[in-house]
């Protein structure tokens, strides 16, 4: 580590103890990027222990309903040691059928938001907020954050393939260095991070040099054709549809243990693409320009939620403006385009369309390993497994890898919230 | 007022020159409309051509000033497109300027004098100056961040100026295209919208995510209006220098016009849209005609005759008593006016005086008075308002510690010794019903118990009109009866108004009423007296114990029920006795008292007593509780605790929280329970976390036993001021009796 970023990184460690008692190897993983970091710990903190209108064994115990959407052990394994530490109800811990009904209900929204967000719709708010023993619309609005940051963060955990805890069950077993896969995922950063950019590198799609060669050109000749609207549409539903299709899960690569299995409901109901939704009709692509986060949800969630939409709003521009402007071994690279890709392909995943895009460049610029990756972590981050990891983009530095999954865990955060966010704006007026 | 509605939503709209056609644009509509006195009639539709994209909806639209038959569009792809309607083939699009912009385009807007030049800004930090006689881009700016919002300045042929996404606005120089010219920091957050006066030089309006709309001159911003929701467009009333028109974002669907100079309430709103408004546009030079644009659909020519004027439907009274007796009262001094009959002073005025000032003018002059009454001359109703009774009872009552049937007596005799029967008897019935059984009550306690409620009520009220009427004597020395008292004091009102009408014709800015107002303090219970009489519960419990609290203190209602409360005191007396016949009767069979026990606390309550529901809740414990509802009970205690904190009985309050045995009660002494301490070295103040600062570098307060840092309890020699973990310290005193870190002193704790 350089010296010069490693005060600020010592700085963040310290608050990131004084907050958890831990240094968990997520911050530490994180750290590659400290300036998210800082954004990261802060948004953290504010909404599991400062000023919010949900109790706090509350916002732990929603913390695993939703880490356990995709079998997340370790984030159930560290939220239910904070649960239990804010004075939760141990009864909680046996399962869905032993939490309060108000819990119970907020279920259906969960499963929803972690696979299909574009299914959410007025009705669904419309009945957690009436009856009895109802969630109040600010409560919700905090749930709702709750759910989509510990969604999110399940996907940044596999697919950076963060190690358990010391602490956690298996945070000290053994594991023969052959058996990559499963979701037991192991730490890739133990390793040296130039043992892969080897021989190997070369018989990829391209590598870096094919990908910096095509963003240049992308830059070039920018003012080339003229695209009809149809042809951009196909464009956008190509990307959808053939967004890599991912291999059929092999069934016993994940098998959830029974103590994460007690807060799943309903586990059949994945992640289904956006193209095979059915009825295109009844549920027309989100417009980005119509529902945006920076004019309509940061005001909806300020409102209803103070001071969650500045912190988001800073997590989610840091995120997406970061860069080093270096790409593998190369410096003063632009990166923007790489990035904007990815951000608006993750997008397109959930339905969202950003009409100023041209989806052609998701194609261009990302290789089909990456995109398979990108596609697994973001929807079936259970599946990754550390050949995924090691496979895209292989002379990546391991902070780069990890920055991509940062974007990852952003831009999916930010599609779950602004559906809901329409979803609870629709039921408000 | 009219409108029309169109097959989607609409996102922006533009007026012609001359004001006769409008243009409207949105993501499936794009259309002209002629603006007739009735209706809007379609003119064009310029949704029309072979493959329909997505330059064909647009963000937002601009009308050439000089050049009628030319209009411009942002498309949300990114392309500026140029209409020509005088085209004669069906498409109308002139020209498609594409990827000049990488993101969306927020704004075109054609300069005010040239018909030529045309401005975009876009999502992508830039703004572009078109040449529509070259067809190309002529000049580039760079503003760093998404721009918003583009406005020239109307007054200054190269000026304009941008709303950027980061909180800026930037005042650009078209000749120089390098650098701004100004930069200032106009909203935290983004700027969605802005605009210049049109007759005021320099004179600028911004609004803003953060939910405010600014004015500023020059550089210092001279007037804020915050508003209800993010601000998504506004634009200045013309020929009215102070008045802005604003729409939200989201949540909020009307049109606000508001004068800059009183920004709590808008001048007028127009709310027949449905959805958010997403755009305003002024018919020119004409302040009382615009048109709206809005999510649902809709365009709508207002009317301002149709507006709706939120400042007349405030309440222009507010008044509030102090809980030591004095009495508040603001009113608006329109009200005073406006009730002031046409009288003979006011025709005496010379004529010139007689000219009554614009409206938008009066909505700037209201002014309000604000008095404060204090009462003097009578020192039983100085008591009475003091609550002195309240802040004894509440430092005095039991509650807890001893067995049930003592604390209810301490509190009945608590309540004798300060003349209130009733509560007393409230406290012995309590203690009667819950505590009899047991002690299988003689029946001698209990008769006394059932003649004493009645004679005790009657008593009581009648005591009670007496003393209500001395009061009233005191208060009023001129007024002999109740009933004319409030004649007179209407009377005086009104003539007051007159005198006030006189002094405002003749100054209106000057206000000199405050001095001569009011020379009877107890005029001041006027307007209470109206609020509760309708509040007033009409249950005989509640009738019985009339006079108990002060805000019962009820006059007019005392004057003409005063027959029929006699009678009706009485019958609750007869009532009281039936009920409580069968316990002395035969106290075998159960009698289920409590819906009555809680009817009793639940007017109690209602009155203003909430102390005696509260305290009898606390100690009836879960005899009670679960007939009520919990809302009550939590808005009693909230209610109670308020007014314990008003008298700053903290303790006593405190007292209250831990035994309402609520959960939302008890949550109240969950807050703020952090205590930030500072460095022991250094002094700097710990806001991360007690035992490290960030200044030394270092662990504090560490354990001179196992050099650990402490967290929890420190216990600390005070002779050599070492100390560390409680268990730590008591282990090491079991074996040594000197210091553990070895300074030799022998440590004392005790």
């Amino acid at each position: 580590m350089d010296s010069c970023w490693c005060c600020p990184v010592q700085e963040l460690y310290v608050d990131a103890f004084l907050h958890n008692n831990r240094l968990e190897h997520m911050v530490q993983v994180m750290s590659f990027h400290p300036d998210y970091l800082a954004c990261f710990l802060k948004t953290q903190q504010y909404m599991l222990r400062c000023y919010g209108p949900l109790p706090y064994d509350y916002r732990h115990f929603i913390a695993i309903m939703a880490a356990a959407r995709h079998q997340c052990s370790y984030l159930i394994g560290i939220q239910t040691n904070e649960f239990l530490l804010q004075g939760g109800d141990e009864r909680w811990l046996k399962g869905l059928s032993h939490i309060p009904k108000k819990l119970q209900d907020l279920y259906e929204l969960n499963k929803i938001m972690a696979h299909r967000p574009w299914l959410i719709s007025r009705a669904h708010i419309e009945r957690l907020t009436q009856g009895n023993d109802n969630w109040s619309i600010a409560e919700l609005t905090h749930a709702v954050v709750l759910l989509a940051h510990f969604h999110s963060l399940a996907s940044f955990v596999y697919g950076c393939g963060i190690n358990a805890e010391l602490d956690q069950s298996d945070g000290h077993s053994f594991e023969s260095p052959g058996n990559g896969g499963g979701n037991s995922g192991k730490s890739p950063l133990s390793r040296s991070p130039h043992s892969l950019t080897g021989s190997s590198a070369h018989e990829m799609e391209g590598g870096i040099e094919v990908l910096m060669e095509k963003m240049r050109r992308l830059t070039e000749e920018a003012a080339a054709e003229e695209v009809t609207q149809e042809e951009l549409l196909k464009r956008f539903e190509r990307v959808e549809t053939l967004s890599a299709e991912l291999p059929a899960a092999s069934k016993q690569a994940f098998s959830p243990k029974e103590d994460i299995l007690c807060y799943v409901d309903d586990a059949e109901f994945t992640y289904q693409d956006f193209a095979k939704r059915g009825q295109p009709t009844e549920l027309p692509t989100f417009r980005a320009q119509d529902y945006s986060w920076e004019d309509h949800g940061f005001s909806l969630a300020n409102r209803l939620y103070p001071d969650i939409g500045t912190y988001l709003d800073d997590k989610f521009n840091t995120a997406y403006n970061l860069t080093y402007f270096t790409m593998g071994d190369n410096t003063d690279v632009d990166t923007s385009s790489f990035r904007r890709s990815i951000w608006n392909y993750i997008h397109c995943m959930f339905g969202i369309r950003h009409d100023d895009y041209d989806y052609c460049e998701v194609n261009q610029l990302l290789e089909r390993n990456l995109k398979a990756y990108v596609k697994t972590v973001t929807c079936f981050p259970e599946r990754v497994t550390r050949r995924d990891y090691d496979s895209f983009m292989r002379e990546f530095k391991h902070s780069e890898k990890v920055h991509v999954n940062l974007m990852v865990l952003e831009a999916r955060m930010q599609a779950e919230l602004l559906y809901a966010l329409r979803a609870i704006n629709r039921y408000m007026t | 007022m009219h409108h029309t509605i169109l097959e989607g939503p609409l996102n922006c709209l533009a007026l012609n020159r001359d004001c006769s056609q409008v243009v409207v644009a949105g993501r499936n509509v794009f259309k002209i409309f002629s603006i007739e006195d009735q209706e809007f009639q379609e003119k064009v539709n310029l949704r029309v051509g072979r493959n329909i994209n997505l330059n064909y909806s647009a963000s937002d639209v601009a009308w050439n000033p000089i050049q009628d038959h030319l209009l411009a569009s942002a498309a949300t792809n990114g392309a500026v497109v140029v209409w020509d309607l005088n085209r004669v083939s069906r498409s109308k699009q002139e020209h498609v300027f594409n990827n000049v912009h990488k993101r969306f385009v927020n704004k075109v807007v054609f300069h005010v004098h040239e018909s030529d030049m045309l401005l975009s800004g876009s999502q992508d930090g830039y703004m572009k100056l078109f040449d529509l006689r070259k067809a190309d881009v002529s000049s580039s700016f760079h503003g760093r961040d998404g721009v918003k919002d583009i406005q020239y300045n109307p007054s200054h042929y190269f000026t304009f100026a941008a709303a950027l996404e980061n909180g800026n606005i930037q005042i650009w120089d078209m000749r120089n295209t390098s650098r701004w010219e100004r930069q200032f920091t106009a909203h935290n957050g983004p700027v969605f919208s802005l605009d210049w006066h049109t007759d005021e030089k320099m004179w600028i309006a911004t609004a803003g995510r953060d939910r405010m709309i600014k004015q500023q001159n020059r550089v210092r911003n001279t007037h804020t209006v915050q508003t209800i929701a993010s601000v998504a467009k506004i634009k200045w009333r013309p020929q009215r220098k102070f008045h802005i028109s604003s729409c939200s974002l989201l949540l909020d669907f009307s049109v606000n016009v508001w004068d800059i100079r009183r920004p709590y309430v808008p001048f007028a709103s127009f709310n027949e849209h449905k959805d958010c408004v997403t755009g305003i546009s002024w018919k020119q030079n004409n302040p009382h005609v615009f048109f709206s644009s809005s999510k649902d659909s809709t365009l709508y020519q207002h009317m301002f005759r149709d507006a709706t004027r939120p400042a007349n439907d405030a309440n222009p009274v507010g008044i509030s008593i102090s809980v030591h007796g004095s009495v508040a009262y603001a009113s608006s001094d329109k009200l005073n006016s406006s009730t002031t009959p046409r009288s003979n002073s006011y025709s005496r005025l010379p004529a010139v005086w007689k000219r009554t000032p614009e409206r938008s003018e009066q909505f700037m002059m209201v002014t309000s008075l604000l008095n404060e009454f204090e009462i003097i001359n009578s020192a039983e109703a100085v008591e009475d308002f003091c609550m002195s009774w309240f802040i004894r009872s509440a430092r005095e009552y039991k509650l807890s510690g001893r067995s049930m049937a003592e604390v209810c007596e301490h509190n009945a005799k608590l309540a004798d010794s300060m003349k209130r029967h009733q509560i007393a008897q409230t406290w012995r019935m309590l203690k009667l019903l819950y505590c009899g059984k047991s002690k299988k009550a003689p029946p001698s306690p209990v008769a006394t118990a059932i003649n004493n409620p009645k004679t005790e009520v009657t008593k009581d009220t009648d005591a009670e009109r007496t003393e209500k009427q001395e009061v009233k004597k005191e208060e009023k020395p001129d007024t002999s009866t109740v009933g004319h008292g409030i004649k007179n004091h209407s009377d005086f009102f009104f003539g007051d108004g007159d005198v006030d009408q006189a002094v405002y014709e003749y100054d209106s800015h000057r206000n000199m009423q405050d001095g001569q107002e009011w020379s009877l303090p107890s005029e001041a219970f006027q307007p209470r007296h109206e609020i509760k009489e309708t509040s007033q519960p009409l249950d005989p419990l509640s009738e019985n114990t009339k006079g108990e609290s002060p805000s019962s203190v009820n006059e007019s209602e005392l004057n003409s029920k005063r027959n029929e409360q006699v009678a009706l005191s009485a019958q609750s007396g007869i009532k009281q006795e039936i009920l409580l016949t069968p316990p002395f009767n035969s106290h075998l069979s159960p009698w289920h008292f409590t819906t009555l026990v809680r009817d009793m606390l639940q007017s109690y309550a209602e009155k203003g007593d909430v102390q005696t529901a509260v305290t009898a809740i606390i100690v009836l414990g879960d005899r009670i509780k679960p007939h009520l509802d919990e809302l009550h009970i939590e808005q009693w205690f909230m209610s109670y605790i308020d007014l314990l904190g008003r008298f700053e009985m903290w303790t006593r309050a405190t007292e209250i929280i831990r035994m309402s045995g609520h959960p939302a009660v008890g949550a109240l002494n969950q807050l703020s329970t952090t205590i930030h301490t500072h460095c022991s070295q250094c002094s700097k103040p710990l806001l991360r976390s007690g035992w490290l600062c960030d200044r030394c570098n270092g662990q504090l307060n560490v354990c001179s036993v196992c050099h650990l840092p402490v967290r929890g309890l420190y216990a600390w020699c005070q002779g050599c001021s070492h100390g560390g973990h409680l268990h730590h310290i008591r282990d090491w005193l079991k074996t040594y009796q000197h210091c553990p870190t070895g300074c030799g002193h022998l440590c004392e704790y005790t």
